[in-house]
């Protein structure tokens, strides 16, 4: 790891705009938010280029008219809004309909967890793991550093279905050096291997999990970025090395997230091994500050997480 | 065209009132009011060859998209799929068994239907990104969007009026059956919908308007519109009657969920159709 930030949207704009120059399949298309990078990829490529203006549920619609028609379709806008204002159309045309033709709609929601932190509980996301990974025909990414990000640009262009990528908006360290095509399909990665006790995460939380595995000896981690579809073999084969699983996620837990995922992969091989999940219990969050103290007053902190590991015996 | 060519059309019309009739015996959770209104603008559309399709290959390139935004109200297209050639003989019969895919709300796994509605207020905004894209392709196809008056009451067709407006999407022709009923009331008890062609007119569309059940004005309207040369998106404002052909459901504003046992359905068609 080093301290190279990137803001993963803009790592994600600057690969496409590389391989927009030569795919001329490639449709981006805007709900009034933009970016650095953006800037020079509508500047470059206005025939491919499209504000739908502030209106999620049209972008969504417009977006899966494009892609009927062979257009690859990135469809670009504020994580909670793109995801909850279009949760019909994006159930209804893009879910539903790629079951039936191929429908290349990658959504990037922009902000997820408390990238917004100054905002308030309007520009949190919370709940998007939990509804898109709800979506039959949906790959849900949830990447943690921008050397993800950029990996997934080609295989985003190479498969059909539906996506879901949410990205933080804050600038991140980079956690992966390399990432081969095999890595990225299964969807996860053991970032440090343990004994007795595991910490599983997703996002933005990797970022503190890994700080807190690189303190404690022992402690295991793995990275869960592919939410859907994920190698749930290969995952239970490293879960099931563990007597104690810690789930971490920016996000409503108990409620269909990163947590469920684990557990109904324990609870299907009649393992017995305890899962904890870390993450925000069914209230919104009014107050304001840096992520830290956001965490810590929600009982996230690095302490408080370092507490839960050490009564995991 | 010929006074002949519009008897024909006249006679399709009504076989295929009966043939939906007759479905909705089988099936009696189809919505058998909101499949009549539209009998005539489909049978312009495909009888009347408006559209340019190919039943030997239904997403042939260069067909001209038809969306159907109101999919609960297209029972009455079956016998016409059937009829043309998109649906076989086997599969027509099956309707009303479970192995059928004919089912009450028809869906995107039925030759020509381009998306699975069902939820409505839709079909306008996937037919603007497909007129948008026909452009992009240098395809002269046109986009043909049917759309239920009621769904206009929906927020998400006003994002997709306002930017095909703005976006000149002058190979997009919206016909609107306006049979002035929802589910619960007249339209215009809800929420009036007019004056409508003020309304499309300020967001830069092309109006028209005429009986939506005159086969003659339909086929003319429909064919000068998709030749219009203008820069406007169009709609065709079809006034209709729901329920048309069935005095028993004609204008009762409950008539969208009143539905006809078997032997009802038989006696209908006795009365109005034999």
């Amino acid at each position: 790891m080093n301290n190279n930030l990137k803001t993963m949207r803009d790592v994600f704009i600057e690969t496409l705009y590389e391989r927009m120059k030569k795919n001329k399949s490639i449709y981006f298309v805007s709900a009034d938010l933009g970016a650095p990078a953006l800037d020079k990829l509508r500047q470059d490529f206005k025939n491919r280029f499209l504000n739908v203006g502030i209106a999620e549920q049209n972008l969504i619609n417009v977006s899966a008219g494009l892609a009927l028609e062979g257009f690859i379709v990135y469809s670009y806008g504020i994580a909670p809004f793109i995801t909850m204002r279009g949760y019909e159309p994006i159930r209804q045309i893009l879910s539903i309909t790629s079951q039936i033709r191929p429908l290349n709609v990658n959504l990037i929601g922009i902000g997820t967890g408390l990238s917004y932190n100054m905002s308030g509980p309007s520009h949190h996301c919370l709940e998007d793991l939990s509804i898109m990974k709800l979506l039959p025909n949906f790959i849900v990414f949830s990447p943690s550093d921008w050397k993800l990000v950029e990996k997934f640009v080609d295989f985003s262009i190479l498969n059909k279905m539906p996506k879901y990528l949410r990205f933080d908006s804050k600038p991140l360290p980079n956690i992966y050096d390399q990432i081969t095509d095999a890595v990225l399909k299964r969807g996860f990665y053991e970032l440090k291997k343990g004994k007795k006790t595991c910490l599983v995460s997703t996002g933005f939380m990797t970022h503190r999990a890994l700080s807190i595995a690189e303190k404690i000896n022992g402690l295991g981690l793995i990275d869960i970025f592919i939410l859907k579809p994920i190698d749930e073999k290969l995952l239970f084969q490293h879960l099931k090395k563990y007597k104690y699983i810690i789930t971490l996620e920016e996000g409503f837990i108990n409620n269909g997230g990163l947590d469920s995922l684990i557990l109904r992969i324990i609870n299907e091989n009649k393992s017995n091994i305890h899962l904890k999940s870390l993450g925000f219990k069914d209230k919104h969050i009014f107050n304001l500050g840096e992520r830290e103290h956001l965490h810590k007053i929600n009982k996230l902190g690095e302490a408080d997480i370092i507490k839960i590991i050490k009564s995991c015996r | 065209m010929s006074k002949k060519f519009f008897e024909k059309l006249e006679k399709k019309a009504k076989w295929v009132r009966k043939e939906t009739l007759k479905i909705h015996g089988i099936l009696p959770e189809t919505r058998l009011a909101s499949s009549l209104s539209d009998v005539e603008i489909f049978t312009s559309l495909f009888y009347g060859k408006i559209l340019k399709f190919n039943t030997k290959n239904w997403l042939w390139e260069k067909r001209d998209r038809f969306i159907v935004s109101k999919p609960h109200g297209a029972i009455s297209l079956y016998p016409i799929l059937f009829d043309i050639g998109f649906i076989s003989k086997e599969e027509f019969k099956k309707i009303g068994k479970a192995s059928s895919f004919l089912g009450g709300i028809p869906d995107g796994r039925i030759p020509t239907f381009e998306i699975t509605c069902g939820a409505l207020g839709h079909g306008l905004g996937v037919g603007c990104g497909m007129a948008l894209a026909l452009k992009k392709k240098g395809l002269k196809s046109k986009v043909f969007v049917l759309m239920g008056d009621g769904e206009l009451q929906a927020g998400i067709v006003w994002e997709a009026i306002m930017f095909a407006g703005h976006h000149k999407l002058n190979n997009l022709i919206l016909i609107i059956d306006n049979n002035k009923i929802s589910m619960l009331d007249y339209v215009k008890n809800t929420i009036n919908l007019e004056p409508l062609e003020k309304k499309f007119n300020v967001f830069q569309w092309e109006t028209e308007r005429i009986d939506g059940h005159n086969i003659k004005e339909l086929y003319y309207t429909l064919k000068k519109l998709k030749q219009s040369k203008s820069n406007h998106p169009k709609v065709l404002i079809a006034d209709t009657i729901k329920g048309k052909g069935v005095p028993e459901l004609e204008n009762d504003p409950l008539c969208h969920i009143k539905s006809f046992k078997k032997e009802e359905v038989d006696e209908i068609i006795k009365k109005y159709y034999e």
